[in-house]
């Protein structure tokens, strides 16, 4: 459904970040881009979304496909209408607007009100918490309820792919997995595709199909999600189990030595 | 009714329409920073202009009243639009500061431009009203505030309306919140920033007419931008019905100005009472009466 043809992005016109990556996702699957910070996760998502270019980023190499269609030198808003929505990290919702503007500026795209107002009654079945709180300034919600909101506002605008970016920085674990729970639902019942960045590589594989590691701006990794989970230098560095027994500091080296040849 | 408390009865009702006077100018400013989150300083600028094509239409032409309004809209429209596409868009995401600068150069230029394409004499816009004052129970009112005023709440109504309850109105605010986040969610940020400046220029043209047939036109005009600036920080920049109650606060303000602070030092405070008003709100609220708090989670 998306495809990253061997894309490079660079920015300012000398910043190597991306450096060929290529990512598939497929229909109604969850998709994750694992890695640590600075790896490039995020410039992917945003270069598919197109907000790249506002930050003086460019895809200078390879293409990226949606449905087939070339989708890389598309203003962003234009991505939105042929189905591809993001959430940013760090929530990003718009903090002087109520809950419920929040959703209204989501749902921008969808020119019928009263289809509007169809497609919020849906997101407040599923965030019955935005609802009891769609008045109140979303500067002044919790982070958990600003995460629902974030997802609540992608949905507004009856997405087929969702793009999210690290939906469980700085929340609690509970809080987490209600939301990863509504991510499947949402696939599930909507038939929503989503494309997942996270730092989090346990949770990220629990829920998802498929995974990509990514280093220094270039997948090094990628699988179905079980397989990852398997996957010996991924239990190490992403998943923190590191087989029986203790490490001296020696293997501490050896460790080092493990990543750069991942790299 | 007793002498002392008549004058001041008058004293407050013409402030308080010469306040919303102001506060049509002082729209302008708003409308650009609710969406784009920079300062106009040009807007005394378009009301000057916007006056200055009236009264052009209106003397040189010779047309009727309606025409020439009907002319100077076309041309603002136009004017703000072009003004946006050459000059501001270019400098989106630039910082802020850049974009304010580049609407103090703007302002420059058209405060020399128009005398120089127009002439420096000052031009009349006479609207079809009297100019006796109507003498109404206690009331002692001029027929043009009261027009103004009029206007004044029929467009600020309107705009608040905008703002609150149309889906158009809640993406700009959108856009002001965060151009990266607006364009992700499906908005044209593009479009609404034109908008934006379309709208101002809407309003320049209501504040350059109303101001123009109260002291004529002609450069002098532009001064109206930085006299109103007040009645934006006192009621915060973004905030529609502050624009009204600053408007109300600084006419009142330089209205008992006049009329008790004046006989006693030999004139001049009411020209600048609303700044000292100004810098105190400053002090106390920096985003104003009704202006939005900075959220910031911690």
């Amino acid at each position: 459904m998306l495809v990253l043809n061997n894309i490079e992005v660079i920015y300012d016109g000398v910043i190597l970040v991306l450096k060929g990556v290529s990512i598939e996702a497929n229909e109604g699957r969850i998709t994750t881009v694992l890695g640590a910070n600075g790896a490039g996760k995020t410039t992917t998502l945003k270069a598919i979304s197109g907000v790249l270019r506002t930050e003086r980023g460019d895809v200078t190499r390879g293409s990226i496909e949606f449905k087939g269609q070339r989708i890389d030198r598309l203003r962003p808003h234009e991505v939105v209408k042929l189905g591809i929505v993001q959430v940013f990290e760090g929530r990003r919702v718009f903090a002087n607007l109520t809950a419920e503007e929040n959703l209204i500026a989501g749902g921008h795209i969808v020119s019928s009100t009263a289809k509007m107002r169809e497609n919020m009654e849906k997101v407040y079945t599923y965030f019955p918490r935005i609802a009891e709180r769609r008045h109140v300034i979303a500067g002044y919600l919790s982070g958990g309820e600003q995460q629902m909101l974030a997802v609540g506002r992608a949905l507004m605008s009856d997405p087929n792919m969702i793009l999210l970016d690290e939906p469980s920085l700085g929340l609690a674990p509970m809080i987490v997995e209600e939301i990863f729970g509504i991510v499947q639902r949402l696939r599930a019942q909507e038939n929503v595709t989503f494309l997942i960045v996270e730092q989090n590589a346990t949770l990220a594989l629990e829920f998802a199909d498929f995974g990509y590691v990514m280093e220094n701006g270039a997948v090094v990794l990628q699988g179905p999600a079980e397989e990852l989970r398997g996957n010996a230098d991924i239990k190490e560095f992403y998943l923190g189990m590191s087989g029986d027994e203790k490490r001296s500091f020696r293997d501490v080296k050896h460790y080092r030595r493990r990543k750069r040849w991942l790299g | 009714m007793d002498g002392d408390f008549q004058f001041l009865f008058e004293l407050v009702t013409n402030g308080i329409l010469t306040g919303l006077m102001y506060s049509l100018v002082a729209v302008g400013f708003v409308l650009i920073y609710k969406s784009t989150d920079a300062i106009n300083f040009a807007q005394g600028e378009f009301c000057m202009i916007a006056a200055i094509v009236v009264a052009g239409l209106l003397q040189l032409y010779d047309l009727p009243l309606i025409v020439a309004l009907a002319g100077g809209l076309a041309f603002m429209l136009i004017f703000n639009w072009g003004l946006e596409r050459v000059v501001l868009r270019p400098m989106i995401g630039r910082p802020i500061v850049a974009i304010i600068m580049a609407t103090i150069g703007l302002a420059l230029m058209f405060r020399g431009l128009g005398p120089l394409v127009f002439g420096a004499e000052t031009q009349p816009i006479n609207l079809p009203i009297p100019d006796d004052p109507v003498i109404w129970g206690p009331f002692f009112l001029i027929p043009i505030d009261m027009l103004g005023a009029g206007i004044s709440l029929a467009f600020l109504a309107a705009f608040g309306w905008f703002f609150m309850k149309s889906r158009k109105g809640v993406a700009m605010r959108a856009v002001a919140d965060s151009h990266q986040v607006s364009m992700a969610m499906g908005i044209n940020v593009e479009r609404y920033f034109a908008l934006a400046w379309m709208l101002a220029g809407v309003v320049a043209l209501l504040g350059g007419v109303v101001w123009g047939n109260a002291i004529g036109v002609d450069t002098q005009l532009a001064q109206l931008g930085l006299k109103v600036f007040p009645v934006v920080i006192l009621g915060g920049l973004d905030s529609i019905i502050g624009v009204i109650v600053g408007g109300i606060i600084v006419g009142v303000v330089e209205a008992l100005a006049a009329g008790y602070l004046d006989p006693i030092v030999g004139g001049g405070t009411k020209d600048f009472t609303p700044y000292v008003l100004m810098i105190i709100v400053l002090m106390i609220r920096p985003y104003g009466i009704f202006g939005k708090p900075i959220i910031e989670r911690i």
